[in-house]
């Protein structure tokens, strides 16, 4: 597949947060912040990367039986590293994603790549698509914290800071004070309604572009836990 | 893929147990570097955060002994909010107790209970307040976390006296300490815990500040 190809999938076409509806759990959570929205995104990335760089250098030569085990294992493997090394280098944000941080190993888009693609893929192309997947997880993530931090509490990026391993204040641009945000935007009904705008638009887009040239068949989200 | 070929069937299992065991192994095994290469600055971390939040809820106070080192460990479930042992740490100057650094929980937050650290001086006045631990809805109940709002400064300087007892109680109650938009469970729970803290001290200043480390 070429590296294009796989890229297009990540963000767009397949994107896991918007079309594969993959991994939601954390994506409302954890988005009430731009701060907590990168860094779940980043962990989220640094894992997929791990394990489907692991899942493409060992399913080719894994029994079937126990591939799915071994993915499991070497995900919560990474999962806690990464978990261990923010604790001790970027601790104000390893309190902020708490424990959604050790629930990536639940997040179904890195075993759903691990096992889908990455263990049928050669090494480069199992790398790309942890990389534009991942990316495509974080962006939605950090629309959505955004959107929400904005609307909420008046700030953009207020957070920042906790990424490098300040604390959350002095960070960021106040527009408004957070006294007159939007409260349902924090509270989780607000993610959802969010995440559902941002999905309408994705699929009002399509049909758009589908109506504008005739003849090709848009692929309607598809809806997996 | 299937690199088994002409493999006995009977003996397949056991390829399958071994490799899943190498993979288990070595997955410990780089977990484990992990840790222990992340341990001492987690437990560092932990530390200097301890630290850290016994010398802000100081406010500023001097102090020269090891806060951490200096403990009493007290039970009161009824002024401080549980019945489990807690500790006081105390802050002396050149020997002589200058403030107590108190624990309390507040049990009745939005979302269970809230723990805080309450610093009062010698003389009974809030040097400073930090919640340390709660789980009140982000957005809402959480602005009593220092790092997203400066609510719980309004506690510095206040005494038992100051505001009058009626007053030690938010707005909507007719108090002096503000609510939040949406959330007025979690500031009365820690207005309340925070004056509980100050009327146990007044009733034990003279052995909270003098008793020996123990």
């Amino acid at each position: 597949m070429a590296a294009r190809d796989i890229f297009r999938n990540g963000l767009d076409a397949q994107n896991p947060a918007l079309v594969q509806l993959l991994g939601l759990c954390p994506l409302l959570a954890v988005s009430s912040s731009a701060g907590s929205a990168l860094g779940l995104g980043l962990a989220t990335l640094t894992v997929l990367v791990t394990s489907n760089l692991i899942a493409s250098v060992l399913g080719r030569w894994l029994l079937p039986e126990i591939r799915l085990a071994v993915f499991v294992l070497t995900i919560a493997g990474a999962v806690t590293a990464v978990e261990l090394s923010m604790a001790a280098w970027w601790p104000g944000l390893h309190d902020s994603l708490g424990i959604f941080l050790p629930l990536i190993v639940t997040n179904c888009l890195v075993l759903a790549r691990a096992e889908a693609f990455a263990s049928r893929q050669p090494i480069r192309a199992a790398l790309l698509d942890a990389l534009a997947m991942g990316l495509g997880f974080l962006l939605v993530l950090l629309a959505l914290g955004s959107a929400r931090e904005f609307l909420g509490r008046g700030s953009i990026g207020a957070d920042l800071g906790l990424l490098l391993g300040g604390d959350a204040s002095g960070s960021g641009i106040r527009v408004f004070a957070a006294a007159h945000g939007f409260l349902l935007a924090l509270l989780p009904p607000g993610a959802f309604v969010l995440l559902g705008l941002m999905l309408a638009a994705r699929n009002w887009r399509r049909q758009e572009k589908a109506s504008a040239t005739p003849g090709t068949l848009t692929t309607p989200g598809r809806a997996t836990s | 893929m299937d690199t088994t070929g002409a493999e006995p069937v009977r003996r397949r299992p056991l390829r399958a147990a071994l490799l899943l065991a190498a993979a288990t192994v070595v997955t410990v095994g780089l977990v484990a570097i992990v840790n222990d290469l992340a341990r001492p600055r987690i437990e560092a971390n932990e530390r200097a955060q301890r630290v850290a939040q016994l010398a802000e809820v100081l406010g500023g106070t001097s102090y020269d002994n090891d806060l951490l080192q200096d403990v009493v460990t007290v039970r009161d479930a009824e002024r401080l909010g549980t019945d489990e042992p807690l500790p006081v740490y105390r802050a002396r100057q050149a020997g002589r107790p200058v403030a107590a650094i108190l624990t309390a929980v507040a049990p009745d937050g939005y979302a269970g209970s809230i723990r805080m650290l309450v610093g009062i001086g010698a003389d009974g006045r809030l040097l400073g307040v930090r919640v340390v631990a709660h789980r009140e809805t982000p957005g809402l109940g959480d602005a009593i976390d220092e790092r997203k709002s400066t609510w719980i400064d309004g506690f510095k300087g206040r005494s038992i006296g100051d505001p009058v007892l009626e007053r030690w109680q938010v707005r909507k109650d007719g108090g002096d300490f503000d609510q939040f938009t949406g959330a007025t469970v979690t500031p009365r729970a820690v207005v309340r815990a925070v004056l509980n803290a100050l009327t146990y001290f007044e009733a034990n200043r003279a052995t909270l500040l003098a008793a020996r480390p123990g």
